[in-house]
């Protein structure tokens, strides 16, 4: 049939794709499907709906895995077939053209369904499964998983349990849409769709004000950087020739079809939705105040799945942003620029919080710049593979908070407040905690170490000095705040006023698996010791531009280590001994550039006051009284002019043609059909349905007729 | 051509099933929620005959709107929202004559068109429908807009709390 | 495609259309009504406007569907006003004619 026939179209590997890997949306519409079903039965079910939401996140995860083992499976294969050479290749890429070339065999794996075609315009829905979609399939659910069961234990006395793990089948699946979308358009579903479910979640209490203020704010900043991207995605698809897909977007971009300025343009545009949704300056104001939501959610969606669409954005299209920023130039490209900022911005702001959640969320925010930065300078492989172990450590942390919250300070959050010595009560919590911090921090062997280290060495090698030192800057206040996280929390006498205690097993085993995690996922790409298996299996090599391989320095890992082992050095030194903070102690009441600096701190760079007062107000005042005016003067006048003409007609009509002319003939009959009309009286029940009736009898009877009498 | 016959036949029994609940069901906001299946299958079966433009249109106009009406115009009168009896007295006589309507109906369209098919050969381009309205038809569609106006005025002026 | 099916499946709604003017006692249910026989009669002018290949039918239809949300808006208006004498959307109420 002309257009509603489903036309699936499969790219062929050289190797045909088994089952799995080729329809790999069975996994997102698993979670749909759990969403939908958790809705409607979940009230009713034994566990209140997490029994579903469990197993279906579960399934989706062994699927994600078993994905993945097939797509290992699909690049070992195309690397053997090729006799070997590719392997000398690794990390480089080719640009792919048409086809040709010897890596041209391990395309991602494509299923397309056109839906709407218009002549010219083709709308379609479709994945496309490489080793990045692969790698966030996994993350995705694992800490997905992960999340379900801790918030069995976390969750337990909420009232609205059954609508919270509907939330977060929700979220999971819109996240896997957007994972594996092969055009731009479902990617923006997908996108759009976890902002939706961001908000459902941050105000999943929103009986407080503060909560649902909360997930209004996170809800339409986020808007105002996809404003950019949806600009960015109508950019790009007619700079690619009029396709969404975003293969071919890529192919356009790096053979630099249209010129350069509208490359940079589409680059600019998609940049703004990357702002938004991934917390960078200037828009990363919603993510502390996110923090209002339960903490299974800040641990999956704002540190390790959510935000990150952002960068899988830059990482899917980097074709584009290769080309429109020239990366491939060096110097200075908004991009890293803005990552740098980013960077520096979140870890100065984490060191005056005094709320835990704050600090990890400061602390996202700035990792979350060196994402951003590292694929700005050219280190896509360094970027991704640090969003992989940030996904670990981060939610590691927040699951840590979390704990602490449930157990140790009973739901306070305040550091200075109700924490404080808690190491002795909470070993396990403990233990984990500093684990994920040391991971955050960069500390060799573990996993933070072996990405940040791959985004230094790749901005150094390419030129980008700068970014390099920002870079370690970075790193070094990262270590600073998180000692003094750490000391606050887990050190000194307790403040609070309750009884601490370990959490429950729900809870404390999915620290123990996230710790591990956090431990040995650095050795998936480590470098020096030649293991390089992340990038070759993750690593696009169809429509990619050619990145540098950054080769390992070891005086640069050498220095980066020194700094950040020295920089908790310093700070345990001031922090731990006994006139707390020596001679810094009271600086900021002493001094007043000191508490100049720290006001201006603790008011976020007075940005909130910005934006909320000085745009906002300034926009919604005179737009409203306008408004007003028009509905007042003009719309009512009309109506109500016209609404006095009719009725002077209607009068009009009633007292000449109806009174003076048709009511004197009736008189006269009335009387005449009155004296007739008693048998009849029965029929004139004064119902118009009755007359109604009577009529279809009528016609009923009439037709039968005419059609015998044919 | 399967397809499309079995999508025909889902979608008019799903009309028909949806048409007897508007007039059977006791809840009237049920009877509203029938409707939208009524319109929405009327709006796939345009699509299968390939009017496409006329089926956005339906879809845009009634489910969109006249539904919206529907259930302020429930809202508004207080209708009663209970399952109670909603029907008059007259329900077997309505229903002989119904039913002979449609036995009527349906010898009467046999007889005439017995297996005539339907041949698509390319959807209807809006284009053309649209310069049909603007060349030949342009007199009526400016009566129909002097309509809507006096609708507009009338429902209005009728609904005024005076 | 047959034709017959969408002239037959368009004569049955419009009859079902008919049995429920003629036997609901709401207001607001007797105007449904009155739509699902407009909408057998779309049903009709598109089939033949498929079957004769002539844009004409579908032109009519959408002046059709203007109309029918036209009239939609002033028969709840009358509703309205009945309701408001009545207190009550009971169409059997409205007995002024009897006798």
């Amino acid at each position: 049939m002309y257009r509603l026939a489903v036309e699936t179209t499969t790219e062929k590997a050289e190797i045909a794709a088994p089952w799995l890997i080729s329809h790999a949306w069975v996994i997102p519409l698993l979670m749909v499907l759990s969403f939908v079903t958790i809705l409607l039965f979940g009230k009713r079910m034994p566990k209140r709906g997490a029994e579903v939401g469990i197993t279906a996140v579960g399934a989706a995860f062994v699927m994600s895995c078993i994905t993945a083992f097939q797509w290992i499976q699909h690049v070992e294969d195309s690397l053997a077939g090729e006799g070997g050479s590719a392997l000398s290749g690794l990390g480089k890429s080719l640009v792919f053209h048409g086809g040709v070339g010897a890596e041209s065999g391990i395309a991602p794996i494509t299923q397309t369904w056109d839906w709407w075609s218009n002549g010219l315009i083709k709308f379609s829905a479709g994945i496309q499964i490489d080793g990045l979609a692969v790698m966030m399939l996994f993350v995705v659910t694992f800490i997905s998983l992960l999340v379900h069961v801790y918030s069995t234990a976390y969750m337990e006395h909420d009232t609205r349990y059954t609508y919270f793990y509907a939330a977060l089948s929700l979220f999971t699946g819109s996240m896997l849409i957007l994972v594996v979308a092969n055009n731009s358009l479902m990617l923006l579903t997908g996108w759009e769709l976890v902002g939706v479910c961001s908000f459902m979640l941050i105000g999943h209490w929103w009986e407080e004000k503060p909560n649902s203020n909360a997930a209004i704010k996170a809800f339409l900043t986020t808007r105002t950087g996809d404003i950019g991207l949806l600009l960015g995605v109508i950019v790009t698809f007619f700079a690619a020739g009029q396709t969404f897909n975003l293969t071919e977007i890529n192919e356009a971009a790096l053979a630099g079809r249209g010129g350069h300025t509208i490359w940079l343009v589409g680059a600019s545009l998609l940049l703004m939705g990357i702002i938004g949704k991934s917390g960078q300056f200037p828009l990363h104001t919603w993510l502390p105040d996110a923090m209002a939501g339960p903490t299974p959610v800040s641990a999956l969606i704002h540190a390790a799945t959510m935000v990150v669409a952002g960068v899988y954005l830059g990482a899917r299209l980097y074709g584009v942003f290769w080309q429109g920023f020239s990366i491939a130039d060096g110097g200075m490209n908004p991009m890293a620029i803005i990552g740098a900022i980013t960077i520096i911005v979140g870890a100065l702001l984490a060191f005056v919080q005094d709320d835990i959640k704050k600090v990890l969320a400061y602390s996202t925010i700035s990792q979350l710049g060196y994402m951003v930065m590292g694929l700005g300078v050219g280190a896509w492989v360094g970027a991704i593979f640090h969003l992989f172990t940030h996904a670990f450590f981060k939610a590691l942390l927040f699951l840590g908070a979390g704990s602490i919250s449930h157990s140790g300070s009973h739901h306070s959050f305040d550091m200075k407040k109700d924490m404080g010595g808690l190491r002795k009560f909470m070993p396990i919590t403990f233990a984990t905690f500093m684990i994920g911090s040391a991971a955050l921090a960069g500390i060799v062997p573990l996993a933070g170490f072996w990405s940040k280290d791959e985004i230094l060495a790749t901005a150094g090698q390419s030129g980008f000095h700068f970014f390099q030192i920002i870079g370690i800057a970075g790193a070094v206040l990262t270590a600073a705040y998180m000692t003094r996280c750490i000391y606050l929390t887990f050190f000194g006498e307790y403040r609070g006023h309750h009884h601490p205690h370990e959490s429950p097993k729900a809870i404390t085993v999915p620290l123990i698996i996230l710790a591990v995690f956090s431990t040995v996922a650095g050795l998936a790409n480590a470098a020096p010791l030649g293991v390089e298996k992340f990038a070759e299996y993750v690593e696009p090599r169809v429509a990619f531009p050619e990145v540098v391989v950054p080769q390992f320095e070891g005086i640069l890992a050498a220095v980066s280590v020194m700094a950040v082992l020295l920089s908790v050095g310093v700070c345990s030194y001031l922090w731990f001994r006994k006139d707390q903070l020596g001679p810094f102690k009271g600086l900021t009441q002493r001094n007043a550039a000191a508490r100049g600096g720290y006001t201006f701190l603790v008011n976020k760079y007075y940005l909130d006051v910005l934006y909320t007062d000085v745009v906002v107000g300034g926009i919604k005042g005179p737009l409203a009284r306008s408004a007003y005016w028009f509905n007042q003067n003009i719309l009512d006048g009309v109506v109500n002019g016209i609404g006095r003409g009719a009725p002077a007609f209607g009068r009009g009509l009633y007292k000449y043609v109806d009174q003076g002319t048709v009511d004197s003939a009736y008189n006269g009959l009335a009387k005449e059909t009155g004296a007739a009309g008693g048998l009849l009286r029965r029929l004139q029940s004064g119902q118009v349905q009755r007359y109604a009736l009577l009529i279809v009898i009528a016609i009923a009877i009439f037709s039968i007729a005419l059609i015998l009498a044919k | 051509m399967v397809a499309q016959n079995v999508a025909f036949w889902i979608i008019a029994i799903a009309m028909v099933l949806s048409a007897i609940g508007v007039v059977r069901t006791s809840n009237v906001v049920h009877a509203a929620l029938y409707l939208v299946i009524v319109l929405a299958g009327a709006a796939a079966q345009y699509i299968l005959l390939a009017a496409e433009f006329v089926a956005w249109v339906q879809v845009l106009i009634y489910i969109g709107a006249v539904v919206i009406l529907f259930l302020f115009g429930i809202m508004l009168t207080r209708s009663p929202m209970g399952d109670l009896d909603l029907d008059n007295s007259q329900r077997m006589p309505a229903f002989v004559a119904s039913l002979a309507l449609v036995g009527t109906l349906t010898a009467l369209l046999v007889d005439a068109f017995g297996n005539s098919k339907v041949v698509i050969d390319s959807p209807t381009k809006t284009s053309v429908l649209s310069s049909d309205i603007f060349r030949l038809y342009i007199v009526p569609f400016e009566a129909v807009s002097i309509l809507l106006l006096a609708a507009l005025v009338g429902a209005i002026v009728l609904a005024r709390r005076d | 495609m047959i034709l017959n099916q969408f002239l037959i499946l368009a004569a049955v709604l419009f009859c079902i259309g008919i049995y429920g003017v003629l036997v609901r006692r709401n207001g607001v249910l007797v105007l449904m009504s009155i739509e699902l026989m407009l909408n057998a009669v779309n049903l009709n002018l598109i089939a033949f406007s498929a079957y004769l290949k002539d844009t004409s039918g579908q032109i009519f239809v959408l002046f059709v569907i203007t109309i029918a949300a036209a009239e939609v808006g002033v028969g709840l208006a009358i509703i309205l006003l009945l309701f408001r004498n009545f207190r009550s959307p009971d169409l059997d109420q409205a007995q002024q004619l009897k006798g």
